[in-house]
């Protein structure tokens, strides 16, 4: 290896680290600080590191503040809103894709100029019918709107398309029904895909602060990043129980996402650039 | 394309009618009655009693280009998406190079780590870089103050908060658009490089006149898509700055959901939100129309 | 308009009510032991405090309101009580004070602070805290540039400005009225006598000559540099500058009383105090500010939530409010005990209290406000002449103002 080689290797992966350390810095504050004794996070010069460590904001977060309630309320939110969205968007993905019908690609065309709608315009509105729908202050209310999504019909049809025809006139000439087809051979097949909008559809749900903020009002039903921004409102100048509340948020997405990265990044790669 | 099709009513309608239902009552039918709204004056007084509600025409939409909050909210959303935008796009460029160097180690722990900031969740991180930029004991000022830069008011002062805005975001952001670089980036054939480096050209030649051209098209679809998603800034400004000071972060969004929200002004609001939406489309257009150009 | 809700179910058992109550910030947090003890002379009543950032509180109500998810108690700002009385969302309470004049007696509550939370004749809140503003000073530069007394009219202040300018270090300003708050310049109106608004609160009066009397008063502060033209976010900490001398008089409300005793150093602690606001020819009125309580107009609990707001009133709770979170209690005689009467900086408020004026008592309101702000920081700033900036105003308050002229034209 020559020694300009060398150098090269040591000067990007000395620009690997430091563009890592400057992308985790954040991250790593939020958590030491989440850590350190009432104070600590304000002092001059800063500590970096817990001088003694103490878990008295997690303690107090769940306790006196009721934390856990909030938690558990994003999580039964992203997990239903997850299920019923992967129902719903793989059927029609792969319908898109796969099945002939009358209207098909005028209807799907009118979905792809839907896209470039930015959900504010049709909030107002939306508002106004989910309270005659009697959902306000409903978790009804935070969940159905956003089931069905155009993105991820989208991505379920763009990778439907890859499917072999013969595969399922197989299936269909062994006496398969539409629905036994989209069983048992379609969703195996396009597992992946499955995968990356679970994870998708979960992380933004699971992040999701506008809505919610605007249906739900009665602060029992509240989502975690809505409690978290009310606690804020508050709580401002308590630097440590701030970075404790933030790591609750924080940590359940960053780990599912670790554990099932490998389907993110291939989604996010499939779906735009192909 | 399947060859068999027409057999009974078409099975392919039941499998997207549950997705269809719902994005017809959910989104299309809002989208609808938002453009009739933006030509009533639906407020407080309508939501009281419907009978107070009138067409107005086109005076909302009159009254918002002459409000100078509007073109504020305006200015700073463009300053925020199209200096944004790109900044952000040239950090995930730069990670996706490094990422993809042959020199470089761990390049999945790499790509993971890069990538973390972009799954957070954005209320919980906007609250950190809050006291990250706390003027007196934030840790920005403490490390600028040992390279000898004065305290800066960084959510403070007007002249600092879009800024800090668009630092945060960009940290944010970045790792996504690093994913679709690094694909890009593997469909440059190896012998483009190699062919160069046999000329002798320097790695910034190389990445001059082999990377940027052939990742053109990639880059400019990521940076309008970027753009595109940054004219909707909301959430940074509604937990950091609440939209000062002096307006100087108050975004189209965020100026809709004050009229809307706040002061339930409904028929300005969807005004605001159709032009928000006129602007979005420009922004499509141009990237249709330039990115074949930029593609040949 | 008087509502017929009826007042016959005074010993009506109240067993499994839970009464829902909305509160802001500090006073929701201070409010749960309150609701306790309300819980203990109650039994069978439980109150579900529900604490709302400041921050949120307006949207949270609104949304509430149209979502039909409205708590039965309500705070309020005193300010927001027009906006939701138009929505019909509140209870008419002058037949419930009239009842219960004992614990809630109209007479002991600050005239101006009252007047806040009648609209049309019709009270729709009972004051719970009351806020205003008046003057924060340096004695110490003021006795430095001769000024003994704090003045009482305008000539006096601007006569004392002028000669603090003098010892004051260069560059530096005696007053501060920051230029994106729009108190000021409607306090000086107020003062001049004017009425913001005219023909039922339908049309702007901005350009009336009384208002421009104040505004002119207001702007000539800046064209003098008694005033810098800053705004809040220009000016990086007002108690540094207070501490260094570089501000000498202050504008602003109670809560700085404690934020100047934990801010200011020890050597400025007893160089400092407050005093009631000058006015034309003699002392001037300021805000009437606050937070009142109201019961919505929906809520199945009408008696309980009456008598939580009867049993807040009463001035012992209101002096152990005060002591916890610092808001100045809404009844006069509450102000008689010991912790109010001993602190010398609270004096001023009390005057000051006793000559309060409401703004206009319409749901528009704050965004006029917000206009007002605008157009005195365009003519502070000389961007306009104070006739252009007024005009300007009228301009745009007719139009805000538009929908409620066509409101009372459609039910005379």
């Amino acid at each position: 290896m020559s020694d300009r080689d060398r150098g090269s290797r040591i000067l990007l992966n000395g620009a690997l680290i430091v563009f890592g350390a400057m992308s985790l810095f954040p991250l790593l504050w939020m958590l030491s600080a989440s850590f350190m004794a009432t104070g600590e996070a304000t002092q001059l010069p800063p500590s970096i590191i817990p001088h003694h460590p103490t878990l008295e904001h997690y303690r107090d977060l769940f306790g006196r503040l009721a934390l856990g309630r909030y938690a558990l309320n994003s999580a039964l939110v992203a997990v239903v809103t997850t299920v019923c969205a992967l129902a719903i968007n793989s059927a029609a993905g792969y319908a898109f894709a796969k099945l002939r019908f009358q209207g098909r690609d005028s209807t799907f065309r009118v979905l792809a100029a839907g896209l470039a709608i930015p959900v504010q315009v049709a909030m107002l509105p939306l508002f106004l019918l989910v309270k005659s729908l009697g959902l306000v202050n409903n978790y009804g209310g935070v969940i159905i709107p956003g089931l069905a999504s155009i993105f991820g019909i989208f991505l379920v049809r763009q990778y439907a398309l890859a499917i072999p025809d013969d595969l399922l006139d197989a299936a269909r000439i062994d006496g398969a029904s539409e629905a036994r087809v989209f069983w048992s051979v379609v969703l195996p097949t396009i597992q992946p895909v499955l995968a990356t909008l679970a994870l998708w559809t979960f992380l933004a749900t699971w992040n999701d602060f506008m809505w919610p903020l605007i249906v739900l009002s009665d602060d029992r039903k509240y989502t975690l990043p809505v409690a978290l921004a009310g606690l804020v409102g508050e709580h401002a100048q308590d630097v440590e129980l701030m970075m404790a509340g933030a790591v609750i948020t924080v940590l359940p997405v960053l780990i599912l996402f670790l554990m099932l990265q490998r389907y993110y990044v291939e989604g996010v790669t499939e779906g735009s650039v192909k | 394309m399947s060859g068999k099709g027409r057999r009974g009513i078409a099975p392919g309608w039941w499998f997207v009618s549950p997705a269809l239902l719902l994005i017809v009552v959910f989104f299309l039918g809002p989208v609808i009655a938002a453009v009739g709204l933006s030509f009533t004056d639906v407020d407080l007084y309508a939501l009281a009693d419907w009978h107070a509600a009138r067409w107005v025409g086109f005076r909302n939409y009159s009254r918002v280009l002459h409000e100078p909050l509007f073109w504020q909210a305006m200015k700073n959303t463009l300053y925020f998406a199209i200096v944004g935008g790109p900044l952000t796009v040239a950090a995930s460029l730069g990670a996706a190079m490094l990422v993809n160097a042959r020199a470089v180690r761990w390049k999945g722990t790499a790509r993971a780590v890069f990538f973390a900031p972009f799954v957070t969740t954005l209320v919980a991180v906007a609250i950190v870089w809050r006291y990250l930029y706390h003027p007196r004991y934030g840790l920005f000022n403490w490390m600028l103050g040992h390279v000898g830069v004065h305290q800066i008011d960084w959510l403070g002062d007007p002249r600092w908060a879009m800024p800090a805005i668009i630092l945060m975001a960009t940290w944010k952001n970045f790792g996504y658009n690093m994913l679709i670089c690094i694909a890009g980036l593997q469909n440059i054939p190896r012998e483009l490089h190699e062919a160069a480096a046999l000329d002798g050209a320097t790695p910034w030649q190389r990445f001059r006149h082999v990377t940027l051209p052939m990742l053109a098209p990639t880059l400019f679809f990521v940076v309008v898509v970027t753009m595109i998603g940054y004219l909707q800034l909301f959430t940074e400004p509604y937990v950091m700055t609440q939209g000062g000071p002096l307006r100087a972060t108050t975004s189209l969004v965020l100026y809709m959901y004050e009229e809307g929200f706040r002061w339930w002004r409904l028929g300005v609001a969807a005004a605001i939100a159709f032009l928000l939406f006129i602007l979005i489309v420009l922004f499509t257009l141009l990237q249709r129309r330039i990115s074949p150009k930029a593609a040949a | 308009m008087i509502a017929g809700f009826a007042v016959s179910c005074t010993g009506a058992p109240t067993a499994g009510v839970e009464l829902r109550v909305w509160a802001f910030g500090s006073e929701g947090e201070a409010l749960a032991p309150i609701a306790r003890e309300f819980e203990q002379a109650n039994p069978g009543v439980h109150v579900r405090v529900q604490q709302i950032p400041w921050t949120a509180a307006h949207e949270k109500l609104l949304t509430a309101y149209v979502g039909g998810a409205l708590p039965d108690v309500a705070q309020l700002g005193n300010t927001w009580v027009p906006e939701f009385s138009a929505l019909g969302a509140l209870q008419a309470l002058d037949t419930l004070v009239a009842r219960d004049s004992m614990a809630v007696p109209r007479g002991d509550y600050f005239p101006g602070v009252l007047a806040t939370n009648v609209v049309d004749s019709v009270l729709y809140g009972v004051p719970w805290y009351v806020d205003t503003r008046v003057m924060f000073y340096r004695t110490d530069l003021l006795a430095k540039a001769g000024v003994t007394s704090p003045p009482v009219t305008w000539a006096q202040w601007q006569g004392a400005l002028a000669a603090v300018k003098k010892v004051q270090p260069a560059g530096a300003f005696p007053a501060l009225m920051p230029l994106d708050e729009w108190a000021q310049p409607v306090v000086f109106g107020l003062q001049a006598g004017a009425t913001l608004l005219s023909d039922h609160d339908t049309r702007a009066a901005f350009q009336d000559a009384k208002f421009r009397k104040g505004f002119h008063f207001y702007v000539e502060l800046f064209r003098q540099g008694l005033a810098p033209a800053l705004a809040n976010t220009q000016i990086s900490n007002v108690y540094q500058e207070f501490a260094a001398g570089r501000v000498a008089m202050y504008i602003t409300g109670p809560w700085n009383v404690g934020e100047f005793r934990k801010r200011l150093p020890d050597s400025l602690q007893g160089k400092w105090a407050t005093a009631p606001l000058p006015g034309p020819d003699s002392a001037g009125v300021s805000l009437a500010g606050g937070s009142s309580l109201v019961i919505m107009r929906k809520s199945p609990h009408q008696d309980v939530a009456w008598k939580f707001i009867a049993f807040l009133s009463d001035p012992a709770r209101q002096v152990r409010f005060y002591e916890k979170v610092g808001d100045l209690p809404a009844r006069r005689s509450a102000w008689d005990a010991p912790a109010l009467v001993e602190d010398a900086q609270l004096a001023a408020f009390r005057t000051q209290l006793g000559r309060i004026t409401p703004t206009a008592r319409v749901p528009e309101w704050e965004l006029i406000a917000s206009r007002v702000a605008q157009a005195a920081e365009r003519a502070a700033r000389g961007r306009e002449t104070e006739d252009a900036a007024l005009a300007g105003l009228d301009k745009d308050v007719d139009a805000i103002l538009e929908k409620r002229r066509w409101m009372r034209e459609r039910k005379p």
